[in-house]
C-alpha cells in the first residue's frame, strides 16, 4: 500500500504552479504540505485524490482514497448521522455504523448526530466533514487545510485522529497553512 | 450502490416542493392556452395534444437546474470520483430519480389537463403512452443540460437555451403519436429517440461533470 509521487508538475490556468514534486508514502508514513494561499497545495491534494490529471509525472496509489476538502458533501437537510451514513454505505469498508460511532465521539459529535447538517456552525461542519473521511475506513487520508475553522481542542482531537490512523498502518497527506502537529511527516513546500 | 443514489435524489427533490412544482407550472401552461385561443371546444380538442406536449416540455425544464449543480458545488461529485464511482453511472441513478419525481407525476397531471383541454378519451390514451415512452428520454437530457449548465453564470436562461433545441424531436414525435392514422410510426420513432437519449445522455453528463472539475 502506497502513494507516490513522481515529479508531479502542475498547469492551472496556463500558470505553472509548481514542478518536480516526487514523494513516497507508505503504511504509516504522513505528509505535510505547506506554502502560503495560492500556491497549489489544493491542486495538488485533488490530483493525489484523482480529480486533477498532473500537467507532468505520474501518481499512483493503490489503496481506497478519502477526501477532505472546503466543501464538506454532507447534505445540509438531512442529519448529520443520516449524512454520514450516506457515504459510509458507498464505501467498500465493513461495518458502516460502528466506524461511523467512532468516528463521532473521536470529534466530539455524539451530541449532534441528531442535528440537521445546515444548522451546524464552520467549526462543527468542519469537524463532521473529518468525520466523513475518519469513517470512510480508507487507508489513504487526503485533507485539504483540516484545521480551517477549527478550535485548539479540535485541532487536538484532529491531530490524535491522524496519529491513531497511521498507527493502524493508515497514509495522511495534509495540506494546511496553519502549523499542526504531525510527528516525523516529511515537508512537501517549493 | 444505484438503490442508496436514486433515494438520495429522490429524498432531496420531495423536500425542494418535488413535483408539486412541475405539476402546476404543467397545468398553468395548459390553462393558458384555452384563455388565448377561446372557448372553441373543436379547436381545443384538435390541438389539445399537442399543448400538452408542449407544456410538458416547459414544465420538465423546472428543475433542472438543481439536479448537477448544487452537488458540484457541494464537493457531492467529488466524492464519488474518489471512491472510483462511474460518473455515467451516477448520471443514470439521477436520470432514474428525476424521472420517478416528475414523469407518473405529469402523466397524472395529463389527465386533468385532458379534461380541461376537451380531449377525447382515445386521444388521452395517445398521450399518456407517449408520454411513458417520451419523458424517460426527457429526463435523461434534463441531466445532460443540467451538467452542462452546471459552471455557468447565469445558468437558468441558458438551460432553456440549450434544452428545448434538443428536445424538439421528442415534441414532433410525441405530438405526431397523437394521429390517429399515422401515428403507430411516430410512437416508434419517440421511442427510438428517447431509447437513444436515455443511454448517451449520462455519459454526456459524465464528460461535462468532469470538464467543470478542472
Amino acid at each position: 500500500m502506497s502513494l507516490a509521487f513522481r515529479d508531479v508538475a502542475c498547469m492551472r490556468g496556463g500558470r505553472l504552479l509548481f514542478s518536480g514534486v516526487s514523494f513516497d508514502l507508505g503504511p504509516g508514513d504522513a505528509a505535510i504540505v505547506t506554502g502560503p494561499n495560492g500556491v497549489g497545495k489544493s491542486s495538488l491534494i485533488r490530483i493525489a485524490a484523482g480529480l486533477l490529471a498532473p500537467f507532468e509525472g505520474a501518481v499512483t496509489c493503490d489503496a481506497d482514497k478519502a477526501l477532505l476538502t472546503e466543501a464538506s458533501a454532507l447534505d445540509s437537510d438531512r442529519t448529520l448521522i443520516d449524512a454520514l451514513r450516506f457515504w459510509a454505505a458507498l464505501d467498500t469498508a465493513p461495518a458502516p455504523d460502528t466506524r461511523i460511532a467512532h468516528a463521532l465521539s473521536a470529534l466530539d459529535l455524539d451530541a449532534l448526530a441528531g442535528i440537521p447538517v445546515r444548522l451546524l456552525s464552520t467549526g462543527q461542519r468542519r469537524r463532521a466533514a473529518i468525520a466523513r473521511v475518519a469513517a470512510s475506513g480508507a487507508p489513504v487520508w487526503l485533507l485539504d487545510e483540516p484545521a480551517n475553522g477549527l478550535d485548539t481542542v479540535s485541532i487536538a482531537r484532529l491531530e490524535t485522529l491522524i496519529a491513531e490512523h497511521r498507527a493502524t498502518g493508515g497514509i495522511a497527506l495534509v495540506a494546511t497553512h496553519l502549523p499542526l502537529a504531525i510527528p516525523h511527516a516529511q515537508e512537501i513546500a517549493w | 450502490m444505484v438503490i442508496a443514489l436514486i433515494r438520495r435524489d429522490l429524498r432531496r427533490s420531495v423536500s425542494s416542493g418535488g413535483a408539486t412544482l412541475v405539476v402546476a407550472f404543467f397545468l398553468l401552461v395548459a390553462t393558458l392556452f384555452p384563455f388565448a385561443i377561446g372557448p372553441d371546444a373543436a379547436l381545443l380538442a384538435r390541438i389539445g395534444g399537442g399543448v400538452i406536449w408542449t407544456a410538458a416540455l416547459l414544465a420538465a425544464l423546472l428543475p433542472v437546474e438543481r439536479l448537477v449543480g448544487p452537488d458540484l458545488e457541494a464537493g457531492v461529485f467529488d466524492q464519488f470520483v474518489v471512491r472510483g464511482m462511474s460518473i455515467a453511472l451516477v448520471a443514470l441513478a439521477k436520470t432514474i430519480a428525476h424521472w420517478l419525481s416528475f414523469g407518473p407525476p405529469l402523466m397524472l397531471a395529463a389527465v386533468i389537463a385532458a379534461a380541461l383541454l376537451n380531449l377525447s378519451a382515445d386521444t388521452l390514451l395517445r398521450v399518456e403512452i407517449g408520454l411513458l415512452i417520451g419523458t424517460p428520454g426527457l429526463a435523461a437530457l434534463a441531466v445532460a443540460t443540467s451538467a452542462l449548465v452546471a459552471g455557468v453564470r447565469g445558468g437558468g436562461a441558458v438551460t432553456g437555451l440549450v434544452m428545448l433545441p434538443l428536445a424538439v424531436p421528442l415534441l414532433i414525435f410525441g405530438a405526431g403519436s397523437l394521429d390517429p392514422a399515422g401515428g403507430a410510426g411516430a410512437v416508434k420513432l419517440l421511442a427510438a429517440v428517447s431509447l437513444v437519449l436515455v443511454a448517451g445522455a449520462p455519459f454526456l453528463a459524465a464528460a461535462a461533470i468532469r470538464a467543470g472539475m478542472d
